[in-house]
């Protein structure tokens, strides 16, 4: 395009203590273009953008924006200079309306609240302008993830900006969710603005970006075009070499029940039905995957299994034994791993060490604890084997867990989880948040503890998950189940529409549907 | 398996090396703030008094070393240092376990009645039976008194921070009540109980000394409790509930249970620590048995960051600014609001360096 970039990031360093999460970082950024930063997690993508608008400073080098130096010392300061941020992270207060978080820390209270309907206009028109559906008067914590992020995007759009950073916007939601916020990117570009987008999705990144720059260890190690390039490649400049989503695997020798569902029902924390009737059998020696959008009961079923949540009908047995309702410890006893989805609230204790993290449910049996006292030698003999044997990169077995990325987090989890020698592992969201190396080291792990005759759960949205990895895959919509199909990416569409809730009867009769 | 350990023994030392280097490092930053928060705060109460006209910093090398003349003012602070060490420790446990127990100081009064009532109403026993067994019955009546708190938590999910508060003021009501009417001394003209019996009082240490072996019960159950929370299995879930609930679910914790545990525990300290006030220091139980060191053991706790084994050293530092006011009353006309208004602050920057601290953890 032109020859001044719109912004330019010259060798920029940023270390935190020990830690470099960037190492000389150069980009060009041109008006009015997506631009994809890609990467693995711990790749410095994330702090590299905190840099530009504001919220880190770098240690070294320079950003040149629209030809001119500048250093933002507050994200206020780069909102003056109209670069916006969406955080991972929203940063909404929770029982504050859209319009009053939108104002909040705007100077004169009393000035603002004059404007209120001012205020309230303009959001109207900027959410009908780009079909947002956000009403300035809704609470935020009436909203879903997905409305909340369309908040956080019209915020940075209320405050009135020429670059729009997203960070991994993908993450948090549903497809339709996902293909909305992507036709939003164009619409943006479309009024001259330019957007920089966060993400380790390669499909989502294909579609939408007009360049591509890959992080890898803190640096920028690639900046393509989209037309001169494909997913393959992307994914080899990410990790360095070479991977694809087929993973090797032998066929799957089912042999006897392990886990048997029957008419599972049970409602969500707050009371609304969430499973009906949910029957399923996992063999051993066999992976079984849940597909279907999030919120489909998804969740719920799989608290209901692991006893942190009421069932009010239906039966699970556990090799034989009736485990419905039993309190956790005692389905954990009974063979039972769970490998939860929200891994921050469920899985591990963020302030606490990877040692301690390992035993959270054998922290009373022996060989961690004897005569009610935890054995610290053999804790921590057990989780420096475990390190080493998943490749939990960390300093060392006494380091806080919540200093390590989610993949290694989630290395840990499911390793905790394997060693507890489970005869059924269940699994919610293997990958979620973690990069590609680390996913396809779990996928690996999976697949052998298949192989070794346990029997897997495994409830995922993402489908290439699924279809990598499981035997048969199971649609899940509005909490029941609504169909079955092999683990054959030619038959997407079907399953597409069963995760739309369309049964074959549907499909047979589009007429009576319509 | 071989080739393993050979690994693990090539490593042993510089790991070993490395681990003692951030355990120590942890330990600086740990000890280095308090300490910075105390001087900060004493700074600022030497500008104010300094601002109300006395000299700031002669008025603070008072209240701080004034208190400090002779073994027997020794005696004294350590006196003063018992029941805010044993209520700030066993707080430490609660607070680790994210129970906000305000209610030491009804615990404190209940611990104190029930001693009594074993103390004045059993006679003819051993000092080596009758006094633990005063010490025994308020530690229960304590952990007793918590454990409405707590019951009514993991039941019916009433704020602690709440029922504590009001269990406070039905214990410090009910003390009155018992003091005026049913256990009143008869023969007295004043509101007290009649005098425990001599073997129901906690042994002194030394005999022409009011210092009693509360002092020692109180830093070896610090001791111990620092050894509980760190390296026991149960004191590991208690930590777990506190830090994360959704976790301790998952894992297999039973979280009431745990939560009971850790207000019980906190509420037999203080009710230990309202025994060793009336069998140790008073020997008839009063309306005000204490001056207020329920809500004292609170800061001696944020002060020592939940670790009962700082919570000794916390304990000391208030009982020494508590002794250092009362000389300062005697020789100086310093109003002891000023003096209050100083161990407010010593609260308030402890919050502050709070902060500061975490910044420096995660920067370390």
């Amino acid at each position: 395009m032109s020859a001044k970039p719109f912004l330019r990031i010259d060798n920029i360093r940023k270390r935190f203590g020990p830690i470099i999460a960037s190492d000389g970082v150069t980009l060009e950024i041109d008006e009015g273009e997506i631009h994809a930063l890609l990467g693995e997690n711990g790749a410095g993508k994330s702090v590299l953008m905190s840099m530009i608008c504001g919220m880190v400073r770098p240690d070294e080098g320079e950003i040149v924006y629209r030809g001119q130096s500048v250093r933002f010392n507050s994200p206020r300061e780069a909102i003056r200079q109209r670069i916006g941020m969406v955080h991972q992270h929203f940063m909404l207060v929770p029982n504050l309306t859209v319009a009053e978080n939108y104002i909040l820390g705007q100077g004169s209270a009393l000035k603002v609240i004059n404007d209120m309907d001012k205020v309230h206009a303009k959001i109207r028109e900027l959410s009908d302008h780009y079909a947002l559906d956000v009403r300035p008067d809704a609470l935020i914590e009436d909203l879903s993830v997905g409305e909340q992020q369309r908040v956080e995007i019209l915020k940075v759009l209320f405050h009135g900006i020429d670059l729009l950073i997203l960070d991994e916007p993908t993450a948090v939601l549903t497809p339709q969710e996902t293909d909305r916020l992507l036709a939003l990117m164009g619409e943006l570009v479309k009024d001259g603005k330019t957007v920089v987008f966060i993400s380790h999705k390669l499909d989502e990144v294909m579609r939408v970006s007009n360049r591509i720059s890959v992080m890898r260890d803190g640096r920028v190690v690639h900046t393509v075009n989209v037309a001169e390039t494909d997913a393959r490649a992307l994914a080899r400049m990410m990790v360095g070499r070479d991977v694809g989503m087929e993973l090797p695997r032998s066929p799957a020798a089912p042999g006897r029940i392990v886990l048997s569902v029957e008419n599972l029902t049970c409602r969500s924390e707050t009371g609304l039905p969430a499973v009906r009737g949910v029957s399923l059998d996992v063999r051993a020696g066999e992976i079984v995957g849940i597909a279907g959008v999030s919120g489909n009961g998804q969740t719920e079923l799989s608290l209901a299994l692991s006893g942190l949540l009421p069932v009010d009908a239906g039966r699970v047995v556990l090799n034989g034994t009736d485990i419905t309702g039993l309190e956790p410890a005692r389905i954990n006893a009974s063979g039972f791993s769970h490998i939860p989805e929200d891994r921050h609230k469920h899985g591990i204790v963020l302030s606490l060490s990877l040692s301690e993290n390992t035993i959270l449910q054998r922290y009373d049996q022996p060989p961690f604890a004897a005569r009610g006292m935890l054995n610290r030698r053999a804790i921590g003999e057990h989780t420096r084997d475990l390190i080493k044997r998943f490749r939990v990169k960390s300093r060392d077995e006494d380091q806080r867990i919540g200093d390590l990325s989610g993949g290694n987090q989630q290395k840990l989890v499911v390793a905790r989880e394997l060693a507890r020698n489970p005869d059924f592992i269940l699994v919610n969201q293997l990958a979620r948040g973690i990069d590609i190396g680390a996913m396809e080291f779990v996928m690996e792990e999976m697949l052998k503890q298949r192989d070794s005759g346990r029997a897997i759960l495994l409830i995922s949205t993402e489908l290439e998950e699924l279809f990598a990895i499981c035997d048969r895959i199971l649609v899940m919509c509005h909490g029941e189940i609504l169909g079955e199909l092999p683990p054959d990416r030619s038959r997407l569409d079907e399953l597409g529409l069963l995760m739309a809730g369309k049964t074959a009867d549907h499909l047979e009769q589009p007429a009576l549907a319509g | 398996m071989e080739q393993v350990n050979q690994g693990v023994r090539e490593n042993v030392y510089p790991q070993a090396a490395q681990a003692l280097y951030r355990t120590l490092s942890q330990a600086a930053i740990s000890a280095v703030t308090p300490i910075a928060a105390v001087l900060v705060a004493l700074a600022f109460g030497a500008a104010l008094l300094w601002l109300n006209g006395f000299n700031g910093t002669d008025v603070v090398t008072v209240m701080i070393f004034g208190s400090f003349q002779d073994a027997r003012s020794v005696a004294e602070i350590l006196l003063k240092a018992t029941p805010l060490i044993l209520i700030g420790a066993g707080l430490c446990v609660a607070f680790r376990c994210s129970i906000w127990n305000i209610g030491a100081e009804g615990q404190l009064y209940v611990g104190a009645i029930a001693a009594t009532f074993v103390g004045t109403s059993i006679d003819g026993l051993s000092v080596w039976v009758h006094a633990p067994l005063v010490m025994l019955a308020g530690a229960l009546a304590g952990a007793a008194w918590a454990g409405i708190a707590g019951y009514l938590k993991v039941r019916f999910q009433a704020s602690e921070i709440v029922t504590t508060i009001m269990l406070n003021y039905i214990a410090i009501i009910l003390t009155s009540y018992l003091v005026t009417g049913p256990m009143k001394d008869a023969s007295a003209a004043y509101p007290q109980s009649a005098r425990l019996v001599r073997e129901a009082w906690t042994p002194r240490i030394v005999s022409d000394m009011r210092l009693h072996i509360g002092i020692l019960v109180a830093v070896v159950l610090a001791v111990a409790l620092y050894i509980f929370l760190q390296r026991s299995s149960r004191g590991f879930a208690l930590r777990v509930v506190g830090l994360n609930p959704h976790a301790a679910r998952y894992a297999g914790m039973d979280v009431r249970r745990n939560v009971m545990i850790a207000i019980c525990i906190s509420g037999a300290l203080a009710g230990l620590a309202g025994a060793f006030e009336v069998a140790g220091v008073t020997h008839r139980l009063y309306q005000n048995i204490s001056p207020g060191y329920g809500f004292e053991g609170i800061a001696v706790a944020l002060l020592a960051s939940n670790n009962p084994l700082a919570a000794i050293i916390s304990g000391g530092l208030f009982a020494t600014l508590r002794s250092g006011s009362e000389v300062l009353q005697i020789t100086s006309q310093v109003p002891q609001v000023l003096v209050l208004v100083i161990q407010g602050m010593v609260i308030l920057s402890v919050v502050a360096f709070a902060k500061f601290r975490d910044i420096l953890r995660i920067a370390a």
